[in-house]
Order: C-alpha cells, then structure tokens, then sequence
C-alpha cells in the first residue's frame, strides 16, 4: 500500500503518478492475459461489473451509513431494463398484451411501430445506460422512502426484504402481462454497438470485433468499455464525496440529529444517496445483461446483495481506492481458485482432493473473519485525517499505567 | 423596550402522563445574552428543543425577528436562522474539525448533484468560499490551527469551541446553547465567557441554559427561570438573585 496512493488531498504528484501506472497496467492486462486464454479476460469483466456494484453501494453503505442488504436489486432493475428494450422480449410482451386487453396493445403498436410485434425493442447502447441509470435511480428512492426513518438493523432487514421482493418480481412478472419471462429469464439480449461495431463479434467471426481492421476478442472489447465505466464511476463517486452533499451523506452517518440540527434535509440527502446509488448499480445491471445475452431471477439473490456489501466492508468502507480492491479481490479470486485449485491440486496429486468450490467458501470464511478481527476498518481504510498518530495516545496510556503501578 | 429577536408564547408541551411545559413564554430583545436557567428536570432542554424543531410543541406561537417561523423540522428551524448546541456534545466525530464547520455551511449553500461531479466555476467558487469561511469561524472561536484534526480527538474544551463554531457557520440570528459550559474548569469557563461576549459583538443574540448561576449572572443581560416546567420568574440578573421562588426552587423553601 506504500507504493500506491490515491489520498490526492495530502500527496497528489504520488498519487497522480500510482494512477497513471495503474492505468498503465490496466490497459496493457487483457492484451497479457488472453494469451493464456480469454477466460481470465472474462474473469476480469465480470470483477469490473462488480466495482461498479460495489462503489454505487459505497455511497449508500460508506458515506451515508445506511446499511442497504437489498442493493442488487438495483443491478436486477438494470439488468431487466435492458432485457424489455434491447432484446425480442417487448414482442412477448405486446404478445401478453393483446390477449389482455386488444386495445391497450394496438395503442402499444401504434406508439413504437409495427415491427414490435415481431421483434421486439432494440434500444441502443446510448438510450440504455442513461435509462437505466434513471430507473434504477427511481427504484432507489422508491424503496428508500419507506426506510427513511429507521436505522441500523432494522434499516438492513427492511431492505433486505426489499431486495427480496423485486427478485420474486421477476420471477412471477410473466402473467397475465409477460414482463419478465419469469424463471426463464430473458434471452438473446442484444450485445453493445457502439458506433455500429458490436462488442460481441458480428455472425461468424468467432467472437473477434474488428476496429479498424485490427481484430481483438470479444470479451477485450467489453473488458474496455467495462474499465472506462469504472473509471467514470470512480471519478463521479470521489467528485461527490468530496463535495458538500458528500460531506451531508458523512453528518448524517455520524450523527443524524445533529445534522437535522445544522439544516441539512435529512430525508431529501438520504433519498438522494439511496438514488445515487442505485444508478450505478442500474447502469452495472445493463452492462451485465448486454454482456450475458441472458438474465434471469437467479443472478439477483440474497448472496450476491450480501457479495457487494463484503467487497466494501472487507476493502474499507467509505474509501473508494479500498472498495475498488474488495471489488477485485471478493470477484475475482474465486473464479481464479476454480481455475488453478484443481489443476494444480490434479498435478500435485492426481486428483482432487478439495472441490474449487468448497475451497472458495472455507476461504471467503476464513477471511472474513480474520479481517474482522485484525482489520476491522477494512484492508485498505481511509487514511487516517488526525495529525497526532493514535498509537502515540495509546503509548501515553501504557506509560502511565507504568508509572501508576 | 428595543426590537424584539425572539418572541414566544404559549407552549405547552406534553409527553404522556407528564407535562412537562406549562405556558411557557420568552421575549429576547436583539444583541442580548439571555439565559435560561433552573433546577435538573425543569424542562430547559426540552424547551430549547420545541424551539429548534426536535420536539413538536402541542401549542404554541412562534417569532423570530419579527417573522413567524414554524419549529416543524431542525432543518427549517436552521433555515429560519436559529441555530443550536447540545448538551452532550454532538459532533461528526469522524470529520476533521474544518469539514464539521463546512457541513454548517450546507444551509446557505445550493451546489447539488451537477456542481459536485462537474464541478464548474460556480461550484468551485462556491465551495473555496464555504472552506475559506469554515476557517474564519475556526479562527473566530480560537481552534485555528486545529482544522485538520479529527473532531473526536479534540479537547473537551475544543470540541465545546468547534461546536459553536459550527453552529454560527450556519449564519444563525439567534445561537442557542445548551449548558456549554458542563464539564469545563474555571480557566476554560472564563475563556468561553469571553467567547460569548465576542460573538455577541459580532451581533448575534444569544440564548444561553446553563447551570453556573455565578457564570450566568455576570454574562446575561436578562433571566428566564423555569421550574417543574412553568416560567417562576423573569427579569435583570440582580433582580433574580433576590427573587423569593427562585431561592426556594434552589435551596428549597422553609417548612
């Protein structure tokens, strides 16, 4: 952690430099690591998603202090969005429609076209990620106005409950109108174009997207756009941190009558911190689906709710360099067990001993509570603003017990 | 008699089975110190919260410089202009010193969502001026040189200091404190006194509940004294001092 730093307030040519060098490094990867095949690549994207998962909860678990166990149903609002405006679903849909009631769907057709009623929506990638930024948003300040007045525990059992709800909304939203599919999920949702090339690699090219005659793997295209979305994330989540509705998230955190008392709309800050929030986890939610093709009520359960919310405790909650970390280690590590454990374990000793899987929980436990118990504040914390050093207190204290006894 | 800053009448204020206002009035005249003062449980608290919005009074009519404000949410009452301390010292433990009185700036700033990630001329300016005016008020209370510390970490005396300076970035007509000087030694009360006095020259009206009946008497320019939730009396320190009721709600009266 020496080496890099990203704490621009107090040292900003280092961090300015550990930001260029990782820049660096992140650009040149896919290119390394599709050597070795374009699952690591893969793994990556994926890992990315997550980040973004992760920072959008930052802002709602790190600077507003309010425990969310229902975020991805954000990412799931996203994910679904896409799957109804960029895929064959609208057809089924308007489908469902029509044997409900006749002239609500010819008011459909007459509003999108004729070509619905065979294909389906197909929104671009420029409609799509601002959409479902604002619905997603929406939904975060829909479910967070009931919550306003709780806290704590009770605050994470209600949103639990609500991240819940939307899961089984999926899962039963196919009748009498088939909004969702329902357990099947939504299929064959368009890849990205971007400028009219497809991320995904067009018919027969075996997943390669030529730019300017250069060809380059499918997932290396996305693992691009993933990474500039991050980085926008990343930049917009710091820009609000360090502002004054930042600061307002952080009064109310700490002590949310005396921020009432300074005059701060508490229910209006925390309304927005729960849609801020829940935007990235949309625009997440949509990257995901377009990158799938697929989604369906599985990819949105409780664990994956409980998944983010560990990548920002574990990497340390409220420090955006920390969550990016937690993000990358708790998304990425698994999938890189389940690639080297049994290979390494079948080479070793000529079978598995230690199924990938059952590694990957023993260790995500171990983990978790060894953080807890050595690193409470997370691996990488906010760095600490106080110019006297804590341990220097906690010397004095010893000394005088020295001297006392 | 001069222009009045703070006028109230009428509040009551019931919490089940205890009433524990009783027609409760204030009158504070612009640029004065008021205290507020009476035995534990007398209700100054509870009164100093129906006033800033914490508690909603059950009734009541409520003024401030002239204009009818509505003690409905703290962060309206803020708005309006009053602005307040607390007992227990309430501070964003986890922000530097400068940030606790930044936040106090929230109320007479707007940069929302747009300015923050942006972060154009305005917003920049706006917030160069929010951190240049935190500093001053530092300075103003004599914590200066302390911005860049954790608030948590502060002396109990400093954190005191911070909380007024929080208080007053919020651009208060009327700075309302409750018991600042609890907990503080002789030398940290006369500085606070001395503290008071420069923020009443700075104009601002202050109501003050204390229990230091020596430190009130020669700061307060008049005395409000509640008991069991009722006002007992009301008038110039000198005139408290030798009042019969408020003696006996002291000392207790003779049997």
């Amino acid at each position: 952690m020496a080496l890099l730093t990203f704490d621009t307030a107090h040292k900003p040519r280092q961090s300015y430099a550990s930001m260029a060098v990782l820049l660096a490094v992140m650009l040149v990867f896919p290119f390394v690591a599709s050597q070795f095949g374009n699952s690591w690549v893969r793994i990556i994207d994926m890992a990315l998603l997550y980040i973004m998962l992760a920072l959008g909860l930052n802002i709602v678990v790190g600077f507003a202090g309010l425990l969310d166990l229902g975020y991805i149903a954000f990412f799931a609002v996203g994910a679904y969005l896409t799957g109804l405006l960029a895929s064959p679903q609208f057809a089924a849909l308007l489908e469902s429609v029509v044997n409900y009631s006749p002239a609500m769907g010819d008011a459909l057709v007459a509003l999108f076209g004729e070509s619905i009623r065979t294909e389906g929506i197909h929104l671009s990638v420029w409609a799509i990620v601002p959409l479902a930024a604002l619905v997603a948003a929406l939904f975060g300040a829909l479910l967070g106005a009931p919550t306003l007045k709780l806290r704590g525990d009770y605050l994470a059992i209600v949103t639990l409950g609500f991240g819940e709800i939307i899961r089984i909304f999926m899962n039963n939203l196919n009748d009498p109108i088939n909004f969702t599919n329902g357990p099947q999920g939504i299929n064959l949702i368009d890849p990205i174009r971007i400028f009219g090339v497809s991320l995904a690699g067009e018919a027969g090219s075996k997943a390669t997207v030529f730019i300017g005659g250069v060809g380059i793997p499918s997932v290396n295209a996305y693992y691009f756009l993933f990474l500039l979305l991050c980085i926008v994330t990343i930049f917009m989540t710091s820009r609000l941190q360090h502002s004054r509705l930042g600061r307002a998230w952080v009064a109310i955190r700490e002590d949310e009558i005396a921020a009432k008392a300074m005059g701060i709309n508490t229910r209006n800050v925390k309304l927005l911190a729960f849609s801020m929030g829940a935007s990235f986890g949309g625009v997440a939610g949509a990257m995901f689906a377009a990158f799938q093709g697929f989604v369906s009520p599985e990819s949105f359960s409780l664990t994956e709710s409980i998944a983010v919310l560990a990548m920002v405790v574990l990497g340390g909650i409220g420090h955006i360099p920390g969550v990016v970390m937690g993000g990358v280690l708790l998304a990425a590590l698994p999938e890189v067990l389940r690639h080297v454990v049994e290979p390494a374990q079948q080479a070793l000793f000529g079978k598995v001993i230690i199924e990938a899987e059952v590694l990957r929980q023993l260790l995500y436990g171990l983990a978790m509570v060894l953080i807890m118990l050595n690193r409470p504040a997370g691996l990488w914390p906010s760095p600490i603003k106080e110019d006297r050093p804590v341990a220097a207190t906690d010397k004095d204290e010893k000394e005088e017990e020295a001297v006392a006894s | 008699m001069s222009e009045m800053m703070l006028n109230i009448a009428g509040v009551n204020k019931r919490f089940g089975g205890l009433q524990a206002l009783t027609d409760v009035r204030i009158q504070i005249a612009k640029g004065q110190i008021y205290g507020l003062i009476g035995p534990n449980g007398a209700g100054k608290t509870t009164f100093f919260n129906v006033i800033t919005g914490l508690y909603q009074p059950d009734t009541g009519t409520f003024e401030l410089d002239g204009k009818a404000y509505s003690p409905s949410a703290p962060h309206k009452v803020a708005q309006a202009g009053i602005a307040r301390t607390f007992q227990n010292i309430r501070l964003f433990g986890e922000m530097t010193a400068l940030e606790n009185v930044m936040v106090g700036r929230h109320v007479r700033t707007r940069q929302g969502v747009f300015g923050a990630i942006f972060r154009h001329g305005a917003a920049r300016r706006e917030e160069a001026a929010i951190r240049a005016r935190a500093q001053e008020l530092l300075d103003f209370v004599g914590i200066g040189q302390f911005g860049n510390r954790t608030a948590r970490y502060l002396s109990y005396g400093d954190q005191r200091r911070l909380e007024i300076a929080r208080a007053l970035a919020t651009e208060p007509r009327l700075l309302a404190l409750d018991e600042p000087a609890a907990g503080m030694n002789a030398t940290e009360k006369l500085a606070l006194r001395e503290l008071l006095v420069k923020i009443k020259d700075a104009g601002i009206t202050i109501l003050l509940i204390e229990h230091d009946v020596k430190l009130m008497m020669g700061l307060c320019d008049r005395i409000s004294v509640l008991e069991y939730g009722k006002l007992i009396a009301e008038g110039v320190p000198a005139e408290i001092q030798k009042n019969q009721a408020v003696i006996e709600a002291y000392l207790g009266g003779a049997h």
